[in-house]
């Protein structure tokens, strides 16, 4: 089964989407901020990052950024958790390398629907 | 799949607390007029996440309160706005109102919609006034409910004609054009065309870029959003356009790079002007945040919460200790099954390591329940902010050793306490700034809380610099109430100490800061109830320190076990100043009153522990036959008649009250090594209790006589 890095300051969000994307089958490991998961990253293999934006010790948008730069993660997706009042970090996200974006509030189906269809 | 959403209402809680106390300590450390980005993104980002995780968990109207919140966040974060101390004020009502939204959630009660409309006007005011014009994020909706539909009425439509060429980076994002057309393929039937003219020689060609560019057909009754929907993440990154295929010819869909024209839904935006319009009938916030008075907390976070966080750290070492353990036991376990006289020594160094392992899994155990004072600390600054106000006076905290760890229970209990405490300082000990002044001192006041261990116990101190206790003043008072005889030698620590009398109150006028009803003796009392003390160091026109000591923890203790006949009974080893043999010649014996034994210069009253208790079968029944334990409890010393000390020993305490029921001069049990039941003394206690036996035998002696 492919494996998921849920990337989430806010612990509630982050279980929720660990718990969904693990009752679906997933691997996933949790990272707690930017730095976290750029670690994790650089620790294992993932095949899809899904980031909260507004993060303490490097945000969403800056740790897509990084995770571009690293062997392995070029081609993979990463999507951006994102309230709707985000345009432009949509638009910031993308140009440092974001696949795409989940529109909070999300409920476990659409964030599900998006990583399957994501992940194919 | 169906996920049950209330499995992270709990964390959803404890971190939106966190946040709200962290928004509430960032408003109160901004320095007015001078911007700092940092400060207030931290202070956005809470917002931001208790905003996210309200609407993911359906609490809708949180949802809606952050995001008027947040809207005025993001203006002052960009610099649109200046950081006002009006706006900071509105956002510390708000982070109240929010915090009591959240409680009564949580507590699933009703959210008193009145205050919030209230506190929700007063932002809504905040964000029409000052700042550039038309904030972006004030005009948009709050939210969507996750999985509402688009309001937008779909036409009906033969299908689409989509050119699409994406930009060479396209890959690089991780889009995968197969996966578009895959998603396509779902909504209809699809015909897929692919050019490669874009393709460079063999040569030159970058696998890694996209070259290609496709003409795509898609049939069906589609909507134009569904077709958005699957080129949302690229719009950026391709060339698109999108034909409707209609019977009627000449309706063409105008093509288009970014959707960014793309109509909003007219309900939503009804919406929107519903909840920006300024309401002009209402009074200034402000004016109204005053007449709640300050002394009235918002409901502070349910005393005694279940939960607590722990470091993983703390739970490693735990999972070490605990590996260690089954090791050992592994190991007596084998010494056991084949166990010589030969293997004593085995068996011995066992036990050694057995011993050794278990206090250290105790030690790791009692740490995970250790949380740093800080938990208390954080309320303070609020505090102080508001109260000073109110009072026209100017003060400074400062905190030091907020990272000091004590007892989760301790951390409940010790908080009102200190919050009359620093009360106290800020009404009675910090003068108004031009008294100050005329005092040569400075004009602003500091309130200083320490915190930090000594020897097995941690001290909380709370200190001013202000006006000090006038102990003539407290000594008048406490003559004119009767509380102390006049023309009493006392020293100045004995002058101190009536303030904890009860009924004792020197502020000329109660104010409603502090002295109201509740007094320090019920400070003292909270205190003593931890096995904690209080002292007090003052002097006139220079300030005073408050010291709590207050024990680690709640849950062990060191004691020492005495003998008493048959019975073990445990004495806390802090209790105990020292053990003597009395002789006969050292006692006096006043009929109807007991007896008491000298000391150095004092005369200390004797307990006899069989005669209080009951006990039979004691060995020592003259004095000469036992030990006499000197020990001391709030200020009182005594001393504990009993047959024999055994051995000092850490007991873990059982509650007598939970399990039993209170018992005068006991606070508690334990159980010993061999399983028997040993009862803790509790030293004030037994002083009240061999003082009504002394009463009821002076009363029966009265009467013979």
């Amino acid at each position: 089964m492919p494996s998921i890095l849920a990337v989430d300051d806010s612990a509630s969000m982050r279980q929720m989407v660990a718990f969904t994307l693990k009752g679906a089958g997933y691997d996933v490991v949790e990272a707690v901020d930017g730095e976290d998961a750029l670690s994790k990253a650089k620790a294992g293999k993932f095949d899809l990052v899904v980031t909260d934006v507004n993060m303490p010790r490097k945000d969403g948008i800056s740790l897509i950024k990084e995770l571009r730069q690293l062997s392995g993660y070029q081609f993979i997706p990463m999507l951006m958790l994102t309230t709707e009042s985000g345009t432009d970090k949509k638009m910031q996200g993308k140009a440092a390398g974001a696949t795409g974006w989940i529109v909070k509030p999300f409920n476990p189906d659409q964030l599900l629907k998006t990583i399957n269809k994501v992940l194919g | 799949m169906t996920i049950d959403m209330a499995q992270f209402h709990q964390v959803f809680f404890e971190e939106s607390f966190e946040g709200l106390d962290a928004m509430e300590s960032g408003l109160l450390n901004l320095d007015m007029g001078d911007f700092d980005a940092e400060a207030i993104n931290t202070i956005f980002r809470a917002t931001h996440s208790i905003k996210g995780g309200s609407g993911t968990f359906g609490f809708t109207e949180v949802a809606e309160f952050t995001h008027v919140m947040e809207a005025l966040l993001d203006e002052m974060r960009d610099g649109r706005r200046q950081v006002t101390q009006g706006a900071v004020e509105i956002l510390l009502g708000s982070v109240d109102c929010l915090r009591e939204m959240l409680t009564a959630i949580q507590s699933s009660q009703e959210i008193d919609s009145a205050r919030v409309a209230e506190h929700k006007q007063a932002l809504d005011r905040e964000l029409d006034s000052g700042g550039v014009a038309g904030s972006v994020l004030a005009n948009e909706p709050a939210f969507q409910r996750p999985g509402d539909a688009s309001a937008v009425a779909d036409t009906v439509v033969q299908g689409w004609r989509i050119a699409f060429s994406p930009h060479v980076h396209l890959l690089k994002t991780g889009n995968d054009p197969v996966r578009m057309f895959r998603e396509l393929a779902e909504l209809g039937e699809l015909t897929v065309k692919v050019d490669f003219q874009g393709v460079p020689d063999f040569q030159q060609l970058d696998p890694e870029e996209c070259h290609l560019s496709w003409d795509l057909q898609i049939t069906g009754d589609i909507s134009r959003e569904q077709i958005d929907d699957v080129f949302d993440w690229v719009e950026e990154d391709c060339d698109l356009a999108v034909q409707q295929l209609t019977a009627q010819p000449g309706v063409e869909e105008k093509s288009e790079d970014t959707g960014q024209d793309r109509s909003e839904p007219a309900v939503q935006k009804l919406q929107a002007a519903e909840v920006a319009s300024p309401p002009n009938n209402e009074e200034p916030a402000s004016r109204r945040r005053e007449q709640k008075p300050a002394a009235k907390k918002a409901p502070a976070k349910p005393a005694g919460s279940s939960s607590i966080r722990v470091d993983t750290e703390k739970i490693d070492n735990l999972i070490n200790m605990v590996g260690e353990l089954v090791i050992t036991q592994s190991m007596l376990s084998l010494v056991g099954e084949q166990f010589s006289i030969n293997r004593m020594d085995q068996l011995k160094s066992g036990l050694a390591q057995l011993e050794r392992h278990t206090r250290e899994l105790q030690e790791s155990v009692m740490n995970i329940r250790m949380l740093p004072i800080n938990f208390v600390f954080t309320r303070f600054p609020r505090l102080v902010h508001d109260l000073s106000a109110k009072m026209g006076k100017k003060i400074i905290l400062e905190m030091t050793g907020e990272q000091t760890e004590v007892d989760k229970t301790v951390i409940e209990l010790i908080s009102d306490p200190l919050v009359h405490l620093v009360r106290n300082s800020l009404d009675h000990g910090i003068e108004m700034p031009e008294q100050r002044l005329a005092a040569g001192k400075p004009e602003t006041g500091r309130i200083t809380l320490n915190a930090y261990h000594r020897g097995g116990n941690i001290v909380i101190e709370v200190c001013d610099d202000g006006r000090g206790l006038d102990k003539e003043k407290l000594l008048a008072k406490a003559i004119e109430k009767g509380l102390v005889e006049d023309n009493i030698p006392m020293t100045d620590q004995q002058v101190f100490e009536l303030i904890f009398m009860p009924g004792f109150s020197t502020a000329e006028q109660l104010s409603d800061i502090s002295g109201r009803g509740v007094g320090m003796d019920v400070v003292r009392k909270n205190i003593q109830t931890l096995g904690g003390n209080i002292e007090i160091q003052s002097e006139q026109g220079r300030g005073s320190v408050f010291a709590i000591h207050l024990p680690l923890t709640l849950a062990i203790l060191d004691g020492q076990s005495i003998a008493v006949g048959d019975e073990t009974y445990i004495v806390p080893l802090v209790s105990i100043i020292e053990s003597i043999n009395v002789s006969e010649d050292m006692v006096n014996r006043v009929a109807g009153k007991g007896e008491t034994f000298r000391l150095r210069e004092e005369y200390l009253p004797i307990i006899r522990m069989h005669e209080i208790f009951g006990v039979e079968n004691v060995r020592a029944k003259k004095l000469c036959e036992g030990l006499v334990v000197v020990v001391e409890g709030q200020g009182v010393r005594c001393g504990l008649f009993i047959d024999d000390l055994l051995s000092q020993q850490q007991v873990v305490i059982k509650s007598l009250e939970a399990n039993f029921r209170r018992v005068e001069g006991v606070s508690g049990a334990t159980i010993l090594g061999d399983g028997s039941v040993a009862l803790i003394l509790d030293i004030p206690g037994l002083v009240r209790l061999s003082n009504q036996q002394a009463a009821k035998a002076q009363q029966s002696y009265a009467e013979t006589a």
